[in-house]
């Protein structure tokens, strides 16, 4: 039940990101622990996978602050995945990259 | 989400979950709330330098310093930050000795908490639904397919960890290690003994 592949805490670059944003925000104060670990527990609850409902969770929480909306957010992310495009295998994804993205 | 048909092979794809992430560190990097490098350096503590061998240390020492195991028994936050693990969220630990008559196991229904600070991040099976509500409906079906077999008499605790507060799980010294020290000893502990889902190595 504990083979190499299920042990690693992360399966990808991005959740390790993910992770490390949420403790980051959490010891600038922007919410308590508590309140991460009651808004993790709900999306779980819905059925998603871990890191989803991580993702989801995370969301949540800056939406009900004001600090990220979910319009600003998806439109972001269409920019980000834009920028990857246009960029070439084997560098960094950069936002300037995106086409149209002039506040990059 | 209309596609480009004139795709470059080499183009570099990011998929969904990735480019949300990136959007909500670009905005939060926007508006000064995160530091970039501040969160690199969390993902390198807990990718690399915070793990079980933390907690380890402690169960060794509470095996060979009996004034030790006293101050982890009555107050195992202080008694843990004094070896300098100190946890970030202002959580609360509690360790939670095995005994003949009693074995302890650890789990989070809610989510995933976990003693980082002592054992590092969770693995994928301790975040299982199935883990979660599993453990506490039928532990010692759980803990056999973990192979570990109890002895009939031995009562199975699970301790349900919160936000507030963690537990660890001090496994019992194994017979054959008269004479071994700190080190030696920690060796032998196990993450899975520390969640209880296991017992320590014996000595070779």
């Amino acid at each position: 039940m504990t083979t190499p592949e299920t042990d690693a805490p992360f399966d990808a670059p991005w959740q390790a990101q993910l992770f490390g944003l949420t403790v980051a925000l959490s010891d600038a104060g922007l919410f308590p622990w508590t309140d991460w670990t009651q808004a993790l527990g709900a999306e779980l609850k819905a059925g998603h996978p871990y890191w989803q409902a991580w993702l989801a969770a995370l969301e949540t929480l800056l939406a009900a602050r004001g600090i990220a909306l979910p319009d600003e957010v998806a439109a972001l992310a269409h920019q980000w995945q834009e920028a990857a495009h246009g960029t070439p295998h084997g560098t960094p994804i950069r936002l300037e990259n995106a086409p149209l993205s002039s506040c990059g | 989400m209309p596609h480009d048909h004139h795709d470059h092979e080499h183009d570099n794809h990011l998929d969904p979950m990735d480019a949300r992430v990136r959007a909500l560190e670009t905005i939060l990097t926007r508006k000064g709330l995160i530091d970039p490098a501040a969160v690199d350096a969390i993902i390198d503590t807990y990718a690399h330098k915070v793990g079980p061998q933390n907690g380890a240390a402690v169960v060794a020492r509470a095996w060979t310093d009996p004034d030790f195991a006293d101050w982890l028994r009555r107050d195992a936050t202080a008694a843990i930050a004094a070896m300098g693990f100190t946890g970030r969220q202002g959580e609360h630990m509690q360790a939670v000795f095995n005994t003949p008559d009693q074995h302890n196991v650890i789990v989070c229904t809610l989510c995933s908490c976990y003693p980082w600070t002592v054992l590092g991040l969770p693995p994928v099976w301790y975040k299982s639904p199935a883990y979660r509500s599993r453990v506490v409906l039928e532990p010692r079906a759980v803990l056999a397919e973990f192979g570990l077999e109890l002895p009939t008499d031995t009562k199975v605790r699970v301790w349900d960890s919160t936000a507030e507060l963690r537990y660890l799980v001090v496994p019992m010294r194994p017979e054959g290690t008269e004479g071994m020290g700190p080190e030696a000893l920690a060796a032998l502990v196990t993450r899975e003994s520390m969640v209880g889902t296991g017992l320590p190595r014996v000595p070779a």
